[in-house]
């Protein structure tokens, strides 16, 4: 049971879950991939043949147009057959069962899931049914599960980090936002830790963090002004439209003024910083739009980095 | 009918007896414990005693019954999960002779001629003495009061919420003032229902890393020190159920040094798991309350071992697969458990190096204690209610093997949990219930 | 065991055939790791005009249904026009013909070059595909348990030299 679930015997990477427990070797392994991928977006023709013949279901319990198109775009320059399942979560309370409606997908002979879920774990929930009933052939790929993981997204972070900071071991890097809902926030620790980042910081107000975030080897600050002091790599986070009002936050405008990423705050961090986000943004509430359209913003590179990212992935896993 | 159960080695912690002795049975109740000398003859006969049946207990722990605070059998309501069949079945296979079902059943046993049906069904002379504990208000809604005298008549011998708090801290004082009344011991969960929201794992390292919203230790205290003040102030027999961590022994501990009546029980998993055994999601590990931290675990487990902690029950929750299989948050919290209090009660023991007497007062008389009943001891007169168990054949619990009709536990069908103590036979009244080989 | 070819002089051996059929337009697409080696040297020695290509056909490999992905792939980088272009694909050892598939396959991806030619130093023998060097100074029959290898000697950056590696 200790096993990472995501890994085979043989230590290869089956499933996309998580980024916890991945080596450094796996995590470099993927972002290596990716550079190749990159440049197939500039050919004349921006596909290449791997996944012929293969069928890529993506389906998102939970909508999300924008993640959904990235794995759209990066199974179908892969060559693969795409299928965009949107189930609706309270018609699949209603009626069919997760695992009933993975069955009959299976059964349509699908070679690979994407899978979008509100619950942490559903998709480790999928592999696990899959294996269980010799199925294990299916790959699947978490595209974000409740508030655990966005592996895709911490991967293309890492790769967007390296491609203009080239070396993880001198970095500080700020998560900034809401940690406590956020999956994305998740990953890209993980991800830092393993890839050898000596300072992680994480800033938000207490009522944004998880009682146990120390324990994920972080430095916790309050106090924007002293979390980004000197940092090389802001990652900010989406603040969702329903936490903003009520008990967690009092107004976006008091959030905006204490946890806002501004050209002021922003000058507090190395002159070269730079400024990531994982959309879609929310601009005057958590970023600045002088910052997020600013020099130091590399939101748009993420966004196409991300699909070679994810090229990568599916590649590696399609062909184990 | 006459039973003779032979060669055993006697362990009745109600009455101090540990030592190689033969226990006697005439018309459901016992007639004598005799035996253990130093020459480890058998016990003698009382006198006229004329065995028709012999029980050889060689090797093996004969005790009281045991007595389970906490069993769902899911009748009324529930029967695709669960029958009185298959878990009485389960209960007997797990030497256990009574148990209080909890009123969450549906409807709720919140109406006399309810809980009459169910003690009617449950009158069978294979089946475990079931008391039932009635609901406390209507519906487990925490606004309207249920007849509880009324349903004390019907066989409710507490009343309690299982696990649904009464939000109105006025409906609350007022359900125990009226219990006090007539005497009624009250039964409650400790959980802040608005610290709990959402929650479904302790809130701590493992729900950050996993992503699981968290329930706080705050939830728990928060809730105790509601009921501590209400019992103090009410005078009510206050009976806390399924205390979770080390924070709620401490103030329970304190309640009583200054007076207040109060007993608490722990969940038998609650002893062997912590958050961590929630791995990768594994559902089997999702409770009410949660799994707390090791730190926690092992305060209970020092507790339970103290006195602290006055009862251990299995907190039986038969949960059919397809509520299992689902995400984490979705699956149902609970586990089957008639069949795992004694081998689990046992790991305990061995794990603290308790003497075993210790141990089975936990499961024998001490809940028995707290229901106010006569069971949980052997002694002369009072109803042959008997375990036989084997300490140390191991036990595996596989889907075969459980007898209830609930296969969810995080125990299924691993070895190396290195369970054991397998029962060998239980009575109830003298009726043999179970048969695990001989006889 | 047959005599390691010579790679070095295979290489000028090789520039000296192409150097009739060379014309403004022609470029060069080495295959990674060894093709990509010898395009650079053709490159200089034959004073070719367009910038230098290379390619990693990984993307394009007919085994990567039962292989999965090969590991340590490089971009391609074709810093041409392709679209009309004369073009020569560059490898160290042609054997069964299917990296030249894949990498036809890849080039293609890029535009319609107006021809192709495929210049190597080794001819192993052993195709499964009907493909044909246009420029090969050396023949030579390898039993199929081993593989024929171009290395770089990391301290000279410029000398090649041929070893075999037992499968």
């Amino acid at each position: 049971m200790k096993r990472n679930p995501q890994l085979n015997a043989h230590g290869e990477l089956q499933h996309l879950i998580t980024l916890e427990g991945l080596s450094r070797e796996i995590l470099s392994a993927i972002l290596d991939t990716a550079e190749p991928f990159a440049e197939v977006a500039e050919r004349e023709v921006k596909k290449v043949p791997l996944l012929r013949g293969k069928s890529v279901f993506n389906l998102f319990f939970e909508n999300s147009t924008r993640t959904r198109t990235t794995f759209e775009i990066a199974a179908k320059r892969l060559s693969a057959d795409v299928i965009n399942l949107n189930i609706n979560t309270s018609s699949a309370a209603k009626g069919e069962s997760l695992l009933d409606t993975v069955d009959n997908l299976a059964a349509m002979q699908a070679d690979m899931f994407v899978v979008r879920h509100a619950s942490s774990g559903a998709p480790y929930l999928i592999a696990q049914h899959l294996a269980a009933t010799g199925r294990s052939h299916i790959r699947v790929v978490n595209a974000g599960d409740g508030r655990h993981a966005h592996p895709t997204q911490g991967l293309l972070d890492m790769y967007t980090i390296r491609h203009y900071k080239k070396d993880f071991t001198r970095l500080t890097v700020a998560v900034v936002g809401d940690v406590l809902h956020s999956r994305v926030a998740r990953s890209q620790i993980h991800a830092l830790r393993t890839l050898g980042v000596p300072e992680i910081r994480v800033i938000a107000p207490r009522t944004l963090l998880p009682a146990g975030v120390a324990d994920m080897g972080v430095r916790v600050f309050q106090d924007m002004k002293e979390g980004l002091k000197g940092v090389d790599v802001v990652m900010m986070l989406r603040l969702q439209n329903e936490r903003m009002q009520g008990a967690l936050l009092p107004s976006p405008q008091e959030y905006f003024k204490y946890y806002g990423l501004t050209p002021e705050k922003l000058r507090l961090a190395k002159p070269d910083a730079i400024v990531m986000h994982p959309g879609p943004m929310n601009r005057g509430i958590e970023i600045d739009s002088a910052v997020a359209d600013g020099a130091h913003s590399v939101i748009l590179p993420q966004v196409t980095f991300g699909i070679a990212v994810r090229m990568a992935v599916m590649s590696m896993l399609a062909g184990s | 009918m006459k039973i003779h159960i032979k060669n055993g080695h006697v362990i009745d912690p109600a009455n101090g007896i540990d030592r190689a002795a033969d226990v006697f049975i005439a018309k459901g109740k016992i007639v004598g414990v005799t035996g253990g000398n130093p020459r480890g003859d058998g016990g003698t006969a009382p006198a006229g005693f004329e065995a028709n049946a012999t029980i050889d207990a060689t090797g093996c722990i004969v005790c009281p019954g045991l007595v389970d605070l906490s069993a769902r059998l899911r009748e009324p309501g529930f029967e695709y999960r669960a029958t009185l069949e298959s878990e009485m079945a389960a209960a007997a296979a797990g030497g256990i002779t009574s148990l209080a079902c909890p009123p969450d059943t549906d409807p709720p046993l919140d109406e006399p001629g309810l809980v009459e049906m169910l003690t009617h069904r449950a009158r069978r002379p294979e089946f475990s003495h079931v008391y039932p504990v009635g609901a406390l208000t209507l519906k487990l809604e925490g606004k309207r009061l249920t007849e509880m005298a009324e349903l004390a008549e019907a066989g409710c011998v507490a009343f309690g919420q299982a696990n649904t708090p009464v939000l109105d801290t006025q409906v609350l004082m007022r359900a125990m003032q009226y219990a006090a009344t007539f005497g009624f011991s009250v039964w409650l969960q400790a959980q802040d229902p608005y610290l709990a929201k959402n929650g479904v794992a302790h809130d701590g390292e493992i729900s950050a890393r996993l992503g699981l919203a968290g329930i706080p230790v705050v939830a728990e205290t928060i809730a105790l020190a509601t009921l501590l003040h209400l019992a103090r102030e009410t005078g009510v027999r206050l009976h806390l159920t399924r205390i979770s961590s080390a924070d709620g022994i401490e103030m329970i501990a304190a309640a009583r040094a200054s007076g207040i009546a109060v007993t608490c029980d722990v969940a038998v998993h609650h002893l062997h798991l912590c958050d961590q055994d929630i791995g990768f999601f594994n559902p089997h590990a999702r409770f009410d309350p949660p799994l707390r931290s090791l730190r926690d675990r092992d305060a209970l487990r020092a507790g339970l071992a103290s006195g602290a902690i006055d009862a251990l029950c299995s907190d039986h929750t038969p949960v059919d697969d397809d509520a299992k299989q689902a995400p984490f948050d979705e699956a149902e919290p609970g586990a089957t458990g008639l069949e795992l209090l004694l081998p689990l009660t046992l790991k305990w023991a061995a794990e603290m190096k308790l003497p075993l007497a210790t141990a089975l007062a936990r499961v024998t008389a001490d809940p028995a204690r707290i229901l106010g009943i006569g069971a949980g001891t052997l002694a002369v007169g009072s109803a042959a209610d008997v375990c036989v168990f084997d300490l140390r054949a191991p036990c595996r619990i596989g889907r075969e093997t459980l007898k209830s009709q609930g296969k969810n536990t995080p125990f299924l069908g691993q070895d190396h949990h290195d369970l054991r103590g397998r029962v060998r036979c239980t009575l109830i009244e003298g009726h043999l219930a179970y048969d695990g080989a001989f006889v | 065991m047959p005599t390691l070819p010579d790679a070095t002089a295979l290489c000028a051996q090789l520039a000296a055939a192409m150097r009739p059929s060379i014309t403004p337009q022609t470029a060069l697409v080495g295959i990674h790791t060894g093709g990509a080696w010898i395009a650079e040297r053709l490159h200089r020695e034959l004073g070719i005009k367009p910038l230098l290509g290379s390619i990693d056909v990984a993307f394009y490999r007919d085994d990567y249904h039962q292989r999965g992905l090969h590991k340590g792939a490089k971009t391609s980088n074709i810093p041409f026009d392709v679209e009309g272009a004369h073009i020569v694909i560059v490898d160290d050892v042609l054997y069964t013909g299917r990296t030249i598939r894949a990498a036809l396959n890849e080039l293609f991806d890029y535009g319609r070059p107006a021809r192709v030619d495929l210049a190597v130093l080794v001819d192993r023998g052993g195709r499964e595909l009907p493909v044909a060097a246009t420029w090969c100074p050396q023949a030579l029959t390898l039993p199929a348990s081993q593989t024929l290898v171009l290395e770089r000697n990391s301290n000279d950056g410029e000398a090649l030299s041929f070893r075999i590696t037992e499968k």
